[in-house]
């Protein structure tokens, strides 16, 4: 193997590096940092040693080195395996391997190690932004092995061969993709190291906790429906619900009652739509108020809350119905609302006592004492914004009393209190309000600023009846969106402001491009690869048949590029393939035709060799010119060219 | 069979030059071919002698521009001069204006002077002050330069390479030959006894037969596969020109000429391809010092025939 023994040139040893720094860089933000720095030492390494021409560094130092980068990532992970210390440990031989060129089959060798690391950025990020670069990288790399067997080519000329090559495999990347039989997860299905924090809502709420999320424009879910889009005023995503108080938080239930279906029944229209939820690290499936149906893998909360079995780690999808006028709760029993009315022993002295006067006046009537509760809070004056004062102890009291003003969990803590106050059993819903709808893929996208905190009230005779106290005092805030609400001055999102009228167009199309990837290519599940094939008329595929159509397909692709580039050869004029015959003949008898031999130069050394047909050669050779060569050669020339070929012997 | 009138040139310039039939037949076919000729060798080899073999066989008339560092182009292309009796420019031709010009150590001359010849050979008209004047029927030129690592050299450009049709070395001459040489009677002598065996007349009427040989389609695919195969190979920092092809086509087309055929083999074309890709393929890699046959070879033998 002369090839692979060959040393590795200067210029390869330039591409090599340039590939090992495009192929690492993205990874730096996923490993430690000194091997980010190590990695950078051995890459300058190797510009010195490419551009001095200096020695490579001895055997036993690089052993040395790999053992020391291998203890290095162990301690780091206290393990080897996984993603991150498979990537990072990939990174040090990557490197490492930079300082052994020696022969092409080194080179090779880098080149692969390269491709791998490119790899290893989808197990981080599945962005479009991410494919591009390991696009561009996948590139590189192919170029460098085109390099690594011959450097002699320009740069453009390797780059224009390996964007060739990678073109011609475009159509097999998409039949695998399209047709490899899938299995259930997502695309890049590795479990996370660790769940990193995600903000979002929390299992309680406190004075503060919502405000702090209406700074975040982060994506929370994205919303298709099957019709129209309902009104914002009805966009109440419904998410945890919180009965118990502890006089500073409002928190989930600690036990939870679950059904496996919905236990009211549907009233009026129902509300057809598709979720798609980025991963959030908690088990809350957001559903529109009231869910009708539950998503797979699902339970209903005895508050009417579903959640799935497992956090929500990967993005995912599903699709639902909503009955926004279900009737729910009928089938409450006076020890099923006790946690509907609980409050602490004391505190909040003032609200206790305007309660009280309700309770005195309607006496058992919920449904009055709720339009008295109404109507005070909207007599309070009380101001919707992003930034409440501090309140002491009775945080009820203080906020309806004395600063007036408070933010969505401020509103409906103080509605649930009074109304618990009052007798009439009462809850906090969190979850999101509204919604933007981009116009550029017609999907709703519900960000976090769109948190938002209002109540529920259980009234005899008509159930659970949700009342949202801010709309009370900021209708403007469920009308339209929340930075409508707030007075004007106040920092809001950028996503949230309404002037940048075209930054805002312009995240709307980049949203629609991110969503169409998340949806077409990452979310391209078992299900959908159903759907497509069911599209091609295959119902019901096991791997077995989806194995044979993807041979089938892939098969069909490489005929039809092999007789593209093969369409002009395969095209033989008839003179060529009598000639061809003669060849053949003679080269059986040891005097092989050369491809490149002109005819009479041919037949002079085959009648050299024999003798004995040298005139029969002669002839053939010379109706051969006079068939290929000379003008306006005659059919009747061709048939007597082959009955000579088909008579010749030798 | 050959015709006779070149039969009997051929055979008058193989008396004087000996053994060098190869490149005498070469350069027979790039005159035929309407070409110029570059010959690249060693002083003292027969470059001039071969001009003025072939000026004398041919009839046609005969003019040596040795180039030199002061050369100007005025002196190529001629200058006017005040007469004074009749008050006006007279143009005074310069060298250029002859059937056949040798352009002795062309690298020798600045660039230009060397574009001012390289252009009238393109354009066969030389401009010189405004007028414009067409160059002599035929009009053939015969450029020789010295080896371009030689002192005191302006090489040629690509561009102006490319202008010439073939590019020959003459070589030393084998042993028996040069015996005979040094043996034989003297050569201006025998060069000034020569008489043209064809009129100019009769020599446009050759070229015009050489433009008419027949090139088939499957000839002029293999002409254009080879050109293509010099722009995909990497050996080579560029790829032969298309005015290469058609240079390696005409001259293969006087190749057939000459050997009496009224239409073109592929053996024409590999036996012109040396003295066509000389001068313009240069390797990729400039130290490689090639042998032009080696790598002619080379690209003939990776081409099959179409």
């Amino acid at each position: 193997m002369a090839r692979s023994n060959r040393l590795v040139s200067r210029r390869q040893a330039w591409w090599l590096l340039a590939t090992a720094v495009a192929a690492s860089l993205p990874l730096t933000p996923q490993v430690p940092l000194w091997l980010s720095l190590a990695a950078a030492t051995a890459f300058s390494w190797r510009a010195a040693l490419t551009w001095r021409q200096w020695h490579l560094p001895p055997r036993w130092l690089l052993v040395l080195l790999v053992i020391a980068g291998t203890v290095g990532v162990f301690l780091q992970y206290r393990t080897i395996l996984g993603r991150t210390p498979g990537v990072a440990l990939l990174l040090v031989f990557l490197s490492l391997k930079l300082l052994e060129l020696r022969a092409a089959r080194d080179a090779v060798a880098t080149a692969l190690l390269c491709y791998f690391l490119v790899f290893g950025q989808f197990l981080f990020t599945q962005t479009i932004p991410t494919a591009l670069l390991a696009g561009l990288t996948v590139l590189i790399t192919t170029a460098t092995l085109l390099v690594a067997s011959d450097d002699r080519p320009p740069p453009q000329q390797q780059l224009r061969r390996a964007t060739l090559m990678l073109a011609q495999a475009l159509p097999f990347m998409l039949l695998m993709f399209l047709l490899f039989p899938r299995v259930q997860g997502p695309l890049w299905g590795i479990p996370q190291d660790r769940f990193s924090a995600v903000s979002g809502l929390s299992d309680s709420m406190s004075p503060g906790s919502i405000a702090q999320l209406s700074q975040s424009d982060a994506i929370v879910f994205r919303v298709k429906f099957a019709g129209e889009v309902p009104p914002q005023s009805q966009l109440y995503w419904r998410g945890p619900v919180m009965p118990s108080f502890d006089g500073r938080s409002w928190r989930v239930a600690q036990t939870l009652g679950a059904y496996a279906e919905v236990p009211y029944a549907g009233v009026g229209a129902a509300v057809d739509y598709e979720v798609t939820l980025e991963a959030h690290g908690r088990r809350w499936l957001f559903a529109l108020e009231l869910p009708a149906t539950l998503p797979p893998d699902s339970t209903l909360t005895s508050d009417y809350q579903p959640i799935a079995r497992q956090p929500v780690r990967n993005r995912m999808r599903y699709t639902q119905r909503a009955w926004p006028d279900a009737i729910a709760g009928m089938n409450e029993t006076p020890s099923s609302l006790r946690g509907a009315l609980a409050l602490p022993k004391d505190g909040n002295p003032r609200t206790r006592a305007v309660a009280a006067g309700w309770r005195v006046q309607y006496g058992g009537d919920g449904a009055a004492i709720l339009a008295a509760a109404e109507n005070w809070f909207s007599q309070q004056l009380l101001i919707y914004t992003l930034n409440p004062p501090l309140l002491g102890p009775d945080i009820v009291d203080e906020f309806l009393f004395d600063t007036r003003r408070g933010f969505c969990e401020h509103f409906a803590a103080s509605f649930v209190f009074a109304l618990r106050a009052a007798g009439v059993p009462a809850r906090v819903v969190a979850g999101y309000q509204g919604g933007e709808v981009n116009p550029v893929d017609g999907y709703l996208v519900v960000r976090q600023y769109d948190a938002h905190a209002w109540t529920e009230a259980w009234i005899a005779g008509r159930g659970w009846v949700r009342i949202d106290p801010t709309a009370i005092s900021a209708p403007s805030r469920i009308n339209s969106n929340f930075a409508a609400a707030v007075p004007a001055g106040e920092q809001l999102p950028f996503l949230a402001r309404s002037d940048l009228a075209w930054l805002r167009e312009l995240r709307y199309r980049l949203d629609a491009i991110t969503n169409g990837w998340n949806q077409r290519v990452l979310g391209y599940n078992p299900q959908r690869q159903r759907d497509l094939l069911a599209d091609l008329g295959l119902n019901e595929p096991d791997w077995r048949s989806m194995t044979a159509v993807l041979s089938v397909l892939c098969g069909g692709v490489m005929l039809g590029l092999t007789g593209w580039i093969l369409r002009n050869r395969l095209r033989v004029d008839p003179a060529l393939a009598a000639w061809r015959r003669f060849t053949t003949r003679l080269a059986r008898r040891g005097i092989a035709w050369q491809p490149w031999e002109g005819p009479l130069a041919f037949a002079e050394r085959a009648a050299g060799q024999t003798p004995i047909h040298a005139e029969e050669i002669r002839k053939i050779a010379a109706l051969y010119v006079r068939l290929r060569y000379e003008p306006a050669p005659q059919a009747s020339e061709l048939a007597q060219f082959r009955t000579q070929i088909a008579h010749f012997k030798p | 069979m050959r015709l006779p009138e070149l039969e009997a040139i051929l055979a008058d310039i193989n008396r004087i030059i000996l053994g060098k039939e190869r490149p005498i037949c070469l350069s027979l076919a790039c005159l035929l071919a309407r070409g110029h000729l570059l010959i690249e060798d060693l002083p003292g080899v027969g470059k001039t002698t071969l001009a003025h073999v072939l000026s004398r066989v041919l009839g046609l008339d005969f003019q040596r521009i040795q180039f030199t560092s002061d050369m100007l182009p005025a002196d190529i292309l001629g200058v006017s001069i005040f007469d004074r009796d009749s008050g006006a420019f007279h143009f005074h031709p310069g060298p250029i204006f002859s059937q056949m010009v040798l352009a002795d150590e062309i690298n020798r001359a600045t660039p230009k002077a060397q574009s001012a010849l390289l252009e009238a050979m393109e354009e066969r008209q030389v401009t010189a002050e405004g007028t414009t004047r067409a160059l002599p029927e035929p009009f053939f030129v015969i450029a020789t330069q010295n080896p371009t690592h030689q002192i005191g050299t302006f090489p040629l450009p690509e561009s102006q390479l490319d202008r010439f049709m073939l590019k020959i070395e003459l070589g030393y001459p084998d042993p028996a030959a040069e015996r005979e040489l040094l043996a034989g009677a003297d050569r201006h002598q025998m060069v000034a006894n020569l008489s043209p065996r064809i009129t100019p007349q009769q020599l446009l009427e050759l070229q015009e037969k050489a433009r008419a040989v027949y090139a088939s389609p499957a000839l002029i695919d293999y002409v254009q596969t080879l050109a293509a195969h010099t722009r995909t190979e990497a050996r080579w920092q560029a790829g032969l020109s298309p005015r290469a092809g058609l240079a390696l086509l005409a001259v293969a087309r006087a190749w057939a000429l000459l050997d009496g055929r009224n239409h073109v083999l592929p053996e024409d074309v590999q036996a012109v391809l040396p003295g066509v890709i000389a001068h313009r393929l240069r390797p990729a890699d400039d130290t490689a010092r090639t042998d032009v046959g080696a790598v002619a070879a080379a690209l003939i033998e990776a081409v099959p025939l179409p």
